[in-house]
């Protein structure tokens, strides 16, 4: 077992477990923490059902976001959609046997990775090119882009230029699956991949990519609008009611 | 005490976005509030020497309380998807009133406290100290937010601005940092009742006038009761609707709504007051105390229906907080709200807002109205922020939006919408809400106003629109105040129930 396979190993248990522990205690932070007020942003849901469809439109297609700036929502939209089918592609990497969507979506994921970058690439314009968005941009937000960047373009030189060896590649993922570790193929591309993925799944829970569970928890869209027909009260409020 | 000078923005053909400049606005500081004020409300009476230490425990406090102030904090991105959105940035160009970077001052804070990557790299994530330099810009900012929500809608994350304002102030407060113009009026409306102070002796002498000008002017006796016990209706008011112009002429409307459907009513002197300034810091407690005032009045009277006037951030606390601060309602099982409940009556929405009880009592043919008496006017309606972004009307969402354009449109003959992007959820503040509607940051209200006054200039060229109706005393203030200063005359500004009250028929 070479030193690389060993680091990389290493590297890529931590940081599953960081991403892991980060996002669950994350999740249940949010969670435990109490919403006292009513305050879903009206026109709101009147029933849970409504709620759902609200979150899924959210979710699916950024209505608010949508609704406020097609230049973000268009570059957004394309990063998001193009990252999420390069996900799924990279599920053959994962399974074996492959499952049958993976295999269907597989050759998609291939195009995506193009779509996510020029996505990324519009994202970033927008904190040189528009003086309010440079105003409010941190380095980390530029670092962020360029982090995502750098994996979405190290990813298409193995796929469009330099190919690596994703035999071995597989066996090394399955490997770590299983915890019978096997040889990385020592391809300097893929090993700078790979770095900067586990570096993101470390930022992950500590970083503005909480918005990802954090819409799901937000009052203003998470919220019933029916304060009229149900009294909702915190654990905390509602000892202010036992003093009456 | 003199104002500064500053120039008033010039009203364009469209709403634009300006360039930003900085640091235009840094100078807006609202009157702090003195140290009776402060310490009547329970706070410090001037910024104590452990203000930072203070300041970061009163944030993890309120971080441990509520989820929408941790979630908004973390989950911001810096898409600037808000930074066009708040009609105080567009009237001023100051950067720091972009909702993100309004955010932000509280967001830096957070991160160099509380999170692991702003205690590490505070340069890198944009954290910072909590200095005096950051707290003075949170006393400047923080009070040039009217809570409005709009930044809200449009947040793919619906972090709503506002949260994070209330929170910055309620913290400014504990310090000793509260603002003259709010906690001066909560000390009022939790002594005596109502944000003007007014004693119950002067809300009689009121009543009593206007019962008799309505007798002079129509020759039909409305009253105007007041603490009548046994009444079915409890109406509760924003108490510049007894004195201010045009806020009384809708008192009047509501008066005669009242007599013509043959509703037995009463207002109340102990709770005479539907503004809650509560809402502005959100401290839970201040604000539930407020409310109390309502709950207990109710009780006392007897009353089965209780029923909010013209008003915007009160019509968000009735509507969305009084069933959980007072049980006001429907739903609870606990004692305390099932005293509430056994009450009242569930034949009706509990509060029900005037709108609602108007609309529904001219729909149903109960009271008659004639709109060609309106025939002088051309009327637009003004969506106020916290009665379109904080409550509903009516069953189905939206309501809030459908049912005073239906009631306008059935007791007047000409109207006409604004233009979209500037009323229904997208509507803007009048540049006054949120506490903010003060002498002291009449710069701020001034510049806020000139998206509203932009998209009000349009439908005025168009339509000649010559009123613009409303539903909150704090728009009605406000723009009274400041929309003679872009040209237009303040007789154009006034409640829905002062056209109910020309239109409807008295027997």
């Amino acid at each position: 077992m070479s030193t690389v396979t060993m680091i990389y190993a290493g590297m890529f248990y931590i940081a599953t477990l960081l991403l892991a522990v980060g996002l669950i205690y994350k999740i249940f932070d949010y969670s435990r923490t109490p919403a006292p007020l009513v305050i879903p942003t009206t026109p709101a849901p009147t029933t849970r059902t409504g709620v759902a469809y609200r979150m899924a439109k959210e979710v699916v297609v950024f209505e608010s976001l949508f609704k406020s700036n097609k230049w973000i929502w268009v570059f957004g939209f394309l990063f998001h959609f193009g990252l999420l089918l390069v996900l799924a592609r990279h599920l053959r990497y994962f399974t074996q046997p492959v499952w049958v969507w993976v295999d269907i979506v597989q050759p998609f994921g291939k195009y995506a990775s193009i779509i996510m970058v020029l996505g990324l690439a519009g994202l970033w314009a927008r904190r040189f090119l528009v003086d309010r968005v440079r105003y409010i941009s941190t380095p980390s937000d530029h670092l962020m882009l360029l982090l995502l960047i750098a994996i979405g373009v190290s990813g298409m030189l193995m796929t469009f230029v330099s190919h690596t060896d994703i035999i071995a590649l597989k066996e090394f993922v399955l490997g770590l699956m299983y915890l019978d570790v096997q040889p990385l193929p020592q391809d300097g591309i893929l090993m700078v991949h790979l770095a900067l993925v586990a570096l993101l799944m470390v930022i992950f829970p500590v970083s503005k990519l909480l918005h990802a569970p954090g819409l799901f928890f937000s009052p203003t869209r998470n919220q019933v609008d029916n304060p009229r027909e149900h009294r909702h009260v915190a654990a905390w409020a509602a000892r202010l009611d036992q003093n009456n | 005490m003199a104002v500064a000078d500053f120039e008033i923005p010039e009203i364009k053909s469209d709403i634009e976005v300006p360039k930003y400049r900085k640091g235009v606005m840094a100078h807006a500081r609202t009157f702090p509030a003195s140290k009776p004020i402060q310490e009547n409300l329970g706070y410090p009476g001037e910024l104590t020497e452990d203000w930072k230490e203070r300041a970061i425990d009163k944030m993890g406090d309120l971080l441990g309380k509520y989820r929408s102030l941790k979630v908004f904090l973390d989950a911001c991105v810096h898409c600037g998807a808000c930074t066009d959105k708040c009609h105080y940035y567009l009237g001023t160009s100051d950067p720091k009133n972009m909702p993100v970077a309004r955010q932000d001052l509280m967001r830096q804070v957070y991160r160099r406290y509380f999170t692991p990557a702003g205690k590490l790299f505070p340069k890198l994530v944009g954290a910072k100290d909590l200095t005096r330099e950051v707290l003075d810009d949170w006393y400047s900012y923080y009070y040039q937010c009217s809570e409005c929500r709009r930044c809200s809608v449009y947040c793919p994350y619906g972090i709503d601005t506002a949260e994070i304002t209330m929170a910055g102030r309620e913290i400014l407060s504990h310090v000793g940092l509260g603002q003259k113009y709010s906690n001066e009026i909560l000390g009022k409306v939790l002594k005596i009742g109502n944000n003007l102070g007014l004693p119950g002796s002067a809300l009689e002498d009121t009543l009593e006038g206007l019962e008799e000008d309505i007798e002079a002017d129509t020759g039909v006796a409305v009253k105007m009761p007041i603490d009548v016990k046994g009444a079915e209706v409890l109406l509760i008011t924003p108490s510049a609707d007894f004195f201010s112009e045009p806020h009384v002429e809708s008192l009047i409307g509501y008066a005669k709504v009242f007599h013509a459907a043959g509703i037995s009513w009463t207002m109340s002197t102990y709770a005479s007051e539907a503004a809650n300034f509560g809402l502005f810091d959100a401290n839970y407690d201040v604000m539930r105390k407020a409310a109390m005032r309502i709950r207990d009045a109710a009780l006392e009277l007897g009353v089965k229906r209780i029923v909010v006037g013209e008003c915007g951030h009160a019509r968000r606390v009735a509507y969305s907080f009084w069933n959980t601060l007072t049980g006001i309602g429907y739903g609870g099982n606990d004692p305390f709200s099932i005293e509430m409940q056994k009450q009242l009556d569930p034949a009706y929405p509990q509060p029900q807002h005037i709108c609602e009880l108007t609309n529904d009592l001219i729909k149903s043919g109960k009271i008659k109205v004639d709109p060609s008496r309106n025939d002088d006017l051309v009327v637009t309606f003004h969506d106020s922020c916290n009665v379109a972004r904080g409550s509903r009307m009516g069953t189905e969402a939206g309501g809030q939006f459908t049912i005073p354009r239906e009631l306008i449109k059935s007791v007047v003959n000409n109207f006409h919408n604004m233009e979209d992007g500037t009323i229904g959820e997208a509507t803007f503040c009048c540049g006054g809400g949120g506490g903010l509607l003060t002498d002291d940051l009449m710069e701020v209200r001034v510049k806020g106003a000139l998206p509203r006054a932009t998209a009000l200039n349009n439908v005025v060229k168009e339509h000649q629109a010559n009123f613009m109706a409303m539903i909150c005393a704090i728009c009605k203030a406000q723009f009274t105040k400041v929309l003679p200063k872009y040209g237009f005359d303040m007789s154009m500004v006034g409640g829905i129930h002062q056209l109910v009250s020309k239109a409807i028929k008295l027997d």
